[in-house]
């Protein structure tokens, strides 16, 4: 079977993360990288892949500035196939209405059997690209797995919910979202790396998809960041050294002096 | 004056605390109207009425319950062409973004989550977001369609404002493709006797630090009537279940006052606790990068300071 994995490229966490003048996120002048919450859909596509007879192809897709390259190349190093870009200046600044309806019409083009995504990016992180991408192909949505088993076209996934760990059941084609304890990514081999180069990556631009450019990017979006501050950093305060309980004497009175007692 | 959408957040009829936070929110925007997907509405009608709703409708839950999120997305995606709501709240946690995100693109309208504060605007809401790990702030409005906000716990004091609670039953009819993603089995979570993590006052979370002994950490919570947290890397190691991760991954909790035991700091945990109120912190490491945002810190053995203070507390209380 055919998978679609939708990875992001993401400012590193690490890095200075902020926004422009225009109060959508610097994603050009801040080192970015593919999202680490997509490494492990890409590792469970290669994990079903694995399972397989051997005539599944891998396609990754991202949709991002040029930079995002990176993140296609990396999931490449890790064993995916193949890669699809959509790049268009007209998307910069899309929200997650108008990324989700790029995809999914870049999806509709690639042959494939189901999607698999991250339970969430680590920018934006709102966990709604999946669903959405599930109303707009009109495909079950299995998001939030922990454990994935698939047979045949059954999948099974283990979703830890609120009030319940629940089992959800759906067949292909269907959207699933993996989370970080599905299992550790594996790192790219020297032979992924250097097999990577040669894997095929393909440029899509909206009017590659028929996508009009007004139905996108920051003016089109459905929402409007009116304004961002940096959060004044937090100071110190009093640090103590504990010797023969004076620690706990002295967290106590702070916690009175706080009334949290 | 505007219906405002409160989809009413319930387990077998025992409504959440957010629920009231909600509904306090949506009486700032127009006419408070729960949304009650269930069978059992006689144990939540109280609670709608004591917080302000105005109505309450009611959606019989024999078609919805044994799916996954579309069903609910296709109930309120009938309820607001219904009743052409001024906005819909939902809940901030994992299923409910779900909804509002199939919500969002069945009415083709814009989709905010994880806010921190909504207040009335001239055009219709304007919410508060908390990103990039609680470093920024962000003022946000939704521009076309009906605004569609979630809601992250804490994020209004609940007001008791009673209401008509006028109960209007709902018939809807859920697609064939709504129940393609079947739940086939649920075991429902265990009750620790603690608050819910995201809801408490206080929170207090073990780390690697614990070495895996988690009582030091429970008792100490337990003295403070908190709930209790973990680090990834506990959850990762089996020491506490993953329901009770705070970070990146895991919840994202905002109390007036939250305990780090054993916790190192890395961002990923940082974000999910940064916009605590107090922060303190417990570490054998003086260098350990929690520090660096506590309003207070003990450096020394969790092992040992932790029953300590734990008996001081006690002792304080009386
Ligand atoms: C994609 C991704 C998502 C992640 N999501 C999360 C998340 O949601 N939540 C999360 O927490 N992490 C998350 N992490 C992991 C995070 O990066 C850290 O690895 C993790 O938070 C470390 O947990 P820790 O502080 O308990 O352990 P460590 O970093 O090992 O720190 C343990 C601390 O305990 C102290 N200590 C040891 N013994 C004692 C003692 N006896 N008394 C007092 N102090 C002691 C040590 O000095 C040290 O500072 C994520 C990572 C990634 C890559
Ligand atoms: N621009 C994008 N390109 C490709 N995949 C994306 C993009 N944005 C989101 N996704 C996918 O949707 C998941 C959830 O993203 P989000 O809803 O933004 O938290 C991610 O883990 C990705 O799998």
């Amino acid at each position: 079977m055919n998978i679609v994995v939708c990875v992001k490229y993401v400012p590193d966490a690490t890095a200075d993360r902020h926004f422009e003048a225009d109060n959508t996120v610097d994603r050009v002048g801040v080192d970015g990288l593919l999202s680490e919450l997509d490494e492990y859909a890409v590792e469970q596509a290669l994990q079903l892949k694995e399972k397989g007879d051997g005539t599944d192809e891998i396609t990754v897709l991202t949709v991002g500035p040029e930079q995002a390259s990176d993140a296609i190349r990396k999931a490449l190093q890790m064993g995916a196939d193949k890669g699809v870009h959509v790049v268009d200046d007209a998307i910069a600044g899309s929200d997650s209405l108008a990324t989700s309806l790029v995809l999914a019409e870049a999806i509709k083009k690639i042959d494939h059997d189901f999607v698999v995504c991250g339970m969430a990016s680590t920018d934006g992180a709102m966990s709604v690209v999946p669903a959405m991408l599930a109303e707009r192909l009109g495909v079950p949505q299995v998001t939030f797995g922990s454990q994935i088993e698939m047979q045949g076209k059954e999948i099974r996934i283990r979703r830890d919910g609120d009030a319940a760990t629940e089992v959800i059941g759906a067949t292909a084609p269907f959207v699933l979202s993996v989370t970080d304890q599905s299992g550790e990514a594996r790192y790219p081999s020297f032979k992924g790396i250097m097999a990577a180069k040669k894997k095929p990556v393909e440029t899509w631009s909206l009017a590659d998809l028929g996508v009009e450019a007004e139905k996108v990017g920051l003016s089109a979006s459905w929402t409007q960041v009116e304004d961002t501050a940096a959060r004044p950093p937090r100071s110190q305060g009093e640090i103590v050294t504990d010797e023969d309980g004076s620690g706990a004497t002295a967290l106590a009175g702070f916690l009175a002096s706080k009334k949290f007692i | 004056m505007s219906e405002i959408l409160v989809l009413v957040d319930h387990v077998d009829g025992a409504v959440r605390k957010t629920t009231n936070e909600l509904l306090t929110i949506a009486r700032r925007l127009g006419e408070p109207s729960a949304v009650f997907i269930g069978s059992d509405v006689s144990a939540a009608a109280d609670q709608l009425k004591a917080y302000g709703a105005e109505k309450v409708y009611v959606v019989d839950d024999a078609e919805v319950k044994g799916y996954l999120v579309a069903p609910k997305a296709e109930v309120l995606q009938q309820l607001v062409e219904k009743t052409s709501p001024a906005a819909v709240l939902i809940s901030s946690n994992a299923e409910g973004k779900e909804i509002a995100g199939r919500l969002a693109v069945k009415t083709d309208s814009g989709l905010i989550t994880d806010a921190v504060d909504v207040q009335p605007g001239d055009s219709g809401p304007v919410t508060t977001q908390s990103v990039f790990a609680g470093n920024y702030t962000v003022q946000a409005k939704v521009t076309k369609g009906t605004p569609i906000i979630t809601v992250k716990p804490n994020a209004a004091t609940p007001e008791q404002v009673e209401g008509a609670a006028e109960q209007e039953k709902v018939d809807v009819t859920i697609s064939d493709a709504a129940k393609s993603a079947k739940i086939v089995a649920s075991e429902p979570r265990k009750a620790t006797g603690r608050p819910e993590l995201t809801e408490a006052a206080i929170v207090v979370s073990g780390g690697r630090g614990t070495g895996g002994n988690f009582e030091p950490v429970e008792k100490f919570a337990d003295s403070l009537g908190a709930a209790v947290g973990a680090s990834r890397a506990a959850v990762d190691s089996g020491w506490y279940p993953h329901s009770f991760q705070v970070g990146q991954t895991g919840k994202t909790v905002s109390p007036q006052l939250y305990v780090a035991a054993g916790i190192s700091g890395a961002i990923q945990h940082r974000a999910g606790m940064q916009t605590s109120k107090t922060i303190v912190a417990i570490n054998k490491d003086e260098e350990a990068p929690l520090f660096e945002l506590v309003d207070f810190g003990v450096v020394g053995d969790l092992h040992a300071v932790l029953p300590a203070a734990t008996d001081e507390v006690n002792k304080r209380k009386g």
